[in-house]
């Protein structure tokens, strides 16, 4: 590992501003590590070093001609195979998608390339982002350089094991029920959720339209307000999006000051559940926020309790609609069957065999879900369950500016351990769910390493909608607490991958 | 197909009492689609109208046009119905090529507009009020081209093109309550009403509304109950009615369908048909029950239409007359006898008749211009009247030369004929094929002169008061004068000739 591989995005950033390294340097810096250990971790399905080099190359110019796109002009970035870009293939992890080349940049892909920010590659995700492990990728499951018999978390374990291994300085990632927290928890690095509606969507390959929300991951708070401030903004193709921007998270995190900080710890994610190392970590991270001078408090969120349930009806639903698309009539797979290939039998062999088994239990979740006779009882309960979480949160919020929580109830397991056991791998999300159901922003910081099996851990930290730079503030409180315990963020104790 | 057996349509109305329902789909003409930037445009190269959007590209999303929404709130208002206050979009979800996202988006449980009703009067002046339960958008789909088959429907097809450039085009759907009581004209209330939306549509400009392009399409829902009964029938809904007629003689087959099956104690299927213009029946399409699971729920991608009070009465301003006040005031002003202005309007010809009275010419020559010479030039060209290359402005010239005598009925005949070939304006054909009224009364009298002297018997008979044998004589002059001679001046020169 490099100097130049070990750095924050804003390290590099600087090291690009003041002409000590070029962009070119640094990218080429990262594509050879990515050349020498992607093998090792899977965290990448698509590489292009000779594009990714252009691109650098070009930030170099503009620079030399005097023109700073952006505070992150130059740092190269991994972004996830959901997000559509035109010079590269985009999969979303699933062999239906196999080879195809999107004839349209994401809002957000073209925002970075606006930044001139050399996209390194595309990194693996679970199909369609449907799981907690990455080890729903049709094209295998990424490691966690931790330790490569582990899970990097899911879906955005390609983008968090390529930040954490240090085979990207930054990434972006997309969380629907916890896809960017989980894996920054689970490898030791931040990933941030923003308030929905706050990154454009267009050009994200749906999972569930309501909850989805694209984000930073990265090796620093810092480095994660840098990004969210590129990727963030109003966009006429996205009715969702707010119209209004939330301001600068970097700002937020400047004037981070603990005076008059108030924190909820939710009681309903703070006891049972949770791997005793875990909940060793968290109990630090409230005693130093205690100690530091923040007003620590318990707040009830009753309605809690039903979140797992809610979501996995709502986004089984809405993925059940948004994978129909997927028919072999305008891009794709295609499949033919055996006999008369009418177009009901080339579609239904084509998602026979495009769709792995998560994504055809969810379909079938959701179709069910949706039925007539059906719809009241689950789609329109679960939307019930939605508001009532959205009334736990407005109450809280009332009493604090932020609530922290366990980013996950354990530590990385290990790599086939869940995966025939679809409940216990919905659990993982039980805290980071929330927070895609109530559309408020929600962000996983490093706060320790659990002693039982020497993993790292996260607190999750959650603010009211639109207050996202509450989120940072808070965020880069606690963060500050940890780098002065250890001198240097935990991402740097990840272990010599060349020689693993 | 075999034809079914049919009921006699007399009998049938004595038996049964009729229920209909109308669905009218309104393709509107705004200059974008419903959800992206691309064109609104009819006969473009295939799928050259198409991005990620409306081709349903994985990670694409919608954006609701504005013009749209305009034009949907501008026909709730014209069908005097409540605006909602907000109105979210829904998914409506089934498998079908033409469908990019193999779901529809469509307004479901939230129409923009409902609660309303529109006057309709039959051609022997009896009014209806049918209730418009809502009006609502949704986008079209593509267009399926199937190739190799016998019949150009999918079955039997070798394969299907898929042409996207519709899909995404906004619709309104209008929707009906069952209308009641039209009895024995139940078939022509239906051909009516459509008409009465489309001259809506059209005069509001929100659609191009061009039956025969698909602009305004009917699906007609039918029902029948033994008269006296409380529970509404079993009904059908006949899809894709594209024509006013057809809308008339499809409602007419299925009354007559449906009475023989219920006569000989058979049971209506609820289904789909599709009507045969060609060979005047209707046969079963898919069987369709009210349990048809689309799996509606409310689209995460958009955000409902939430108008406000400001922005819909400001629509309301720009809203046209209504049609049928705006015909009780022209009937006024031209003052035309009831079956004078009936003609006009079942000709589709009150614009024309309109802006020819406009530019000058009164309304009875305007009426007889365009219901008489011009629209039998269309008939015998096999077009529209309205795609005659002649303008209203153009006939009131015509009309006021006329008038000024320098033109002959006969002669503007011609000069029409000339406008019609592309020879320019009226002044223009004139000058060019020399047509213009002999006014030289010399020449006249010499012609008159002539006649009479070769023609000694009518004379003779002229002298004895026998007026009426000018007319051999006046035949003979306008041939002479090659047509181009006011006649009544000609017979009053030969009268005083004659003495």
């Amino acid at each position: 590992m490099t100097d130049i591989t070990s750095s924050t995005a804003a390290e590099l950033a600087t090291l690009i501003q003041t002409k000590k390294a070029s962009s070119v340097e640094i990218t080429t810096a990262f594509l050879d590590r990515m050349e020498s250990l992607n093998a090792k971790t899977n965290s990448y399905l698509h590489i292009d070093r000779s594009n990714a080099l252009e691109q650098a190359q070009r930030a170099d110019q503009q620079l030399a001609a005097g023109k700073a796109s952006s505070p992150l002009h130059g740092v190269p970035i991994a972004v996830k195979d959901n997000l559509t870009t035109t010079d590269a293939p985009t999969t979303s992890g699933s062999k239906i998608l196999e080879g195809w080349i999107p004839p349209y940049d994401a809002t957000v892909v073209t925002k970075l390339r606006q930044a001139a920010m050399p996209i390194l590659g595309k990194t693996n995700l679970d199909e369609f982002a449907m799981g907690s492990s990455t080890e729903f990728s049709a094209y295998g499951p990424s490691k966690n350089p931790w330790d490569l018999d582990r899970i990097p978390g899911g879906s955005g374990g390609g983008s968090s094991s390529a930040v954490s291994g240090h085979l990207a300085p930054i990434a972006i990632g997309s969380d629907t029920g916890g896809s960017i927290r989980y894996p920054a928890a689970v490898t030791g690095s931040v990933g941030a959720k923003p308030t929905y509606g706050a990154v454009s969507r267009y050009g994200l390959i749906a999972l569930a339209s309501s909850l989805d929300q694209i984000g930073p991951v990265a090796n620093t708070v810092l480095d994660a307000a840098l990004l969210q401030d590129v990727i963030s903004g109003h966009d006429p193709h996205d009715s969702t999006s707010l119209p209004n921007s939330l301001g600068s998270m970097v700002t937020a995190v400047q004037a981070a000051d603990i005076k008059g900080l108030k924190v909820g710890v939710v009681k309903q994610l703070s006891s049972d559940g949770f791997q005793l190392g875990v909940k060793a970590c968290f109990d630090d991270t409230v005693a130093k926020l205690v100690k530091a001078g923040a007003e620590v408090v318990e707040v009830d969120c009753p309605s809690f309790e039903y979140a797992v349930a809610a979501y996995y009806l709502i986004l089984p639903a809405e993925a059940s609609s948004n994978l129909a698309k997927f028919d072999s009539v305008r891009f794709g797979l295609r499949s033919m069957p055996e006999g008369n290939p009418t177009i009901e039998r080339v579609m239904a062999a084509t998602r026979e065999k495009g769709f792995g088994p998560e994504v055809k239990r969810r379909i079938i979740l959701g179709t069910y879900a949706l039925s007539s006779g059906y719809y009241d009882a689950y789609y329109g309960s679960a939307q019930k369950v939605r508001t009532l979480i959205q009334q736990d949160l407005a109450a809280a919020f009332e009493k604090v500016d932020v609530l922290i929580t366990p980013t996950a109830p354990t530590t990385a397991f290990k790599i086939g351990e869940k995966v025939d056991d679809p409940l216990a791998m919905y659990l993982n999300d039980i805290a980071t769910i929330p927070a895609n159901l109530a559309g408020i922003p929600g962000m996983s910081v490093p706060n320790g390493i659990a002693s039982e099996d020497g993993l790292p851990s996260g607190v999750q930290i959650l603010a009211p909608a639109m207050q996202d730079d509450q989120m940072y503030r808070a965020a880069s409180i606690i963060e500050s607490l940890y780098h002065a315990e250890w001198g240097a963020p935990l991402i740097s104790r990840v272990p010599n991958l060349e020689v693993l | 197909m075999a034809k079914e057996q049919l009921m006699p349509y007399e009998q049938a109305i004595e038996r049964f009492e009729v229920v209909i329902g109308l669905e009218v789909h309104v393709e509107l003409n705004t200059a974008s689609k419903m959800f992206c930037g691309c064109a609104n445009n009819f006969g473009s190269e295939p799928n050259t109208n198409v991005c990620p959007t409306c081709l349903g590209l994985p990670g694409s999303l919608p954006a609701v046009n504005r013009k749209a929404i305009e034009s949907s709130i501008a026909i709730g208002l014209a069908l005097d119905c409540q605006i909602a206050e907000s109105g979210r979009f829904s998914r409506k979800n089934y498998f079908y090529p033409d469908l990019a996202k193999n779901f529809q988006t469509s307004q479901y449980d939230e129409p923009i507009a409902y609660e309303g009703k529109i006057s309709v009067e039959l051609e022997t002046g009896e009014r209806f009020e049918v209730p418009i339960e809502r009006a609502h958008m949704e986008e079209d789909a593509g267009k399926l081209t199937h190739v190799g088959g016998a019949t150009g429907r999918i079955q039997g097809a070798e394969y299907s093109l898929v042409d996207y450039n519709r899909a995404g085009v906004p619709l309104v759907e209008i929707v009906t309550k069952p209308i009641y009581g039209a009895e024995d004209k139940a078939p022509e209330l239906a051909a009516t009403y459509v008409r009465v939306i489309r001259d809506i549509v059209k005069a509001m400009d929100v659609s191009d509304a061009k039956m025969e392009r698909g602009n305004v399409r009917c699906d007609a829902n039918v029902s029948l109950r033994e008269k006296g009964a409380e529970k509404l029938g079993t009904r059908t809904e006949t899809k894709n009615v594209n024509s006013l007629r057809s809308v008339e003689n499809a409602v007419r087959y299925e009354i007559q369908r449906q009475a023989h099956i219920l006569a000989a104690g058979g049971s209506i299927i609820q289904e789909t048909r599709h009507w045969h213009e060609d060979r005047g029946h209707t046969s079963a399409g898919r069987p369709k029950s009210d349990a048809d699971d689309y799996r509606y729920f409310p689209e995460p991608d958009l955000v409902p239409v939430q108008p406000s009070l400001e922005w819909i009465e400001e629509i309301r301003k720009t809203l046209p007359e209504n049609p049928a006040l705006r015909r009780k005031r022209l009937q006024e002003a031209w003052g035309f006898a009831d079956l004078e202005f009936r003609d006009v309007f079942n000709s589709d010809l009150l614009d024309e008749v309109e802006q020819t009275v406009a530019a000058g010419a009164s309304p009875q020559s305007a009426r007889k211009w365009w219901t008489g010479e011009l629209a039998r030039l269309a008939n015998a060209q096999g077009v529209s009247i309205t795609e005659l290359a002649i303008t209203p402005g153009q006939v009131a010239e015509i009309q006021k030369l006329i008038d000024a005598g320098e033109l002959t009925d006969r002669i503007a005949r011609d000069v029409v004929a000339g406008v019609l070939a592309g020879e320019g304006e009226p002044s223009q054909v004139i000058e060019s094929r020399g047509l213009r009224v002999v006014t030289d009364e010399g020449a006249l009298i010499a012609a008159i002169d002539k006649a009479l002297a070769s023609q000694p018997d009518v004379l003779e008979k002229i002298r004895d008061g026998k007026l009426q044998a000018a007319g051999a004589v006046i035949g003979a002059v306008m041939q002479e004068m090659r047509g181009q001679a006011d006649a009544a001046r000609v017979r009053e020169l030969i009268l005083e000739r004659a003495k």
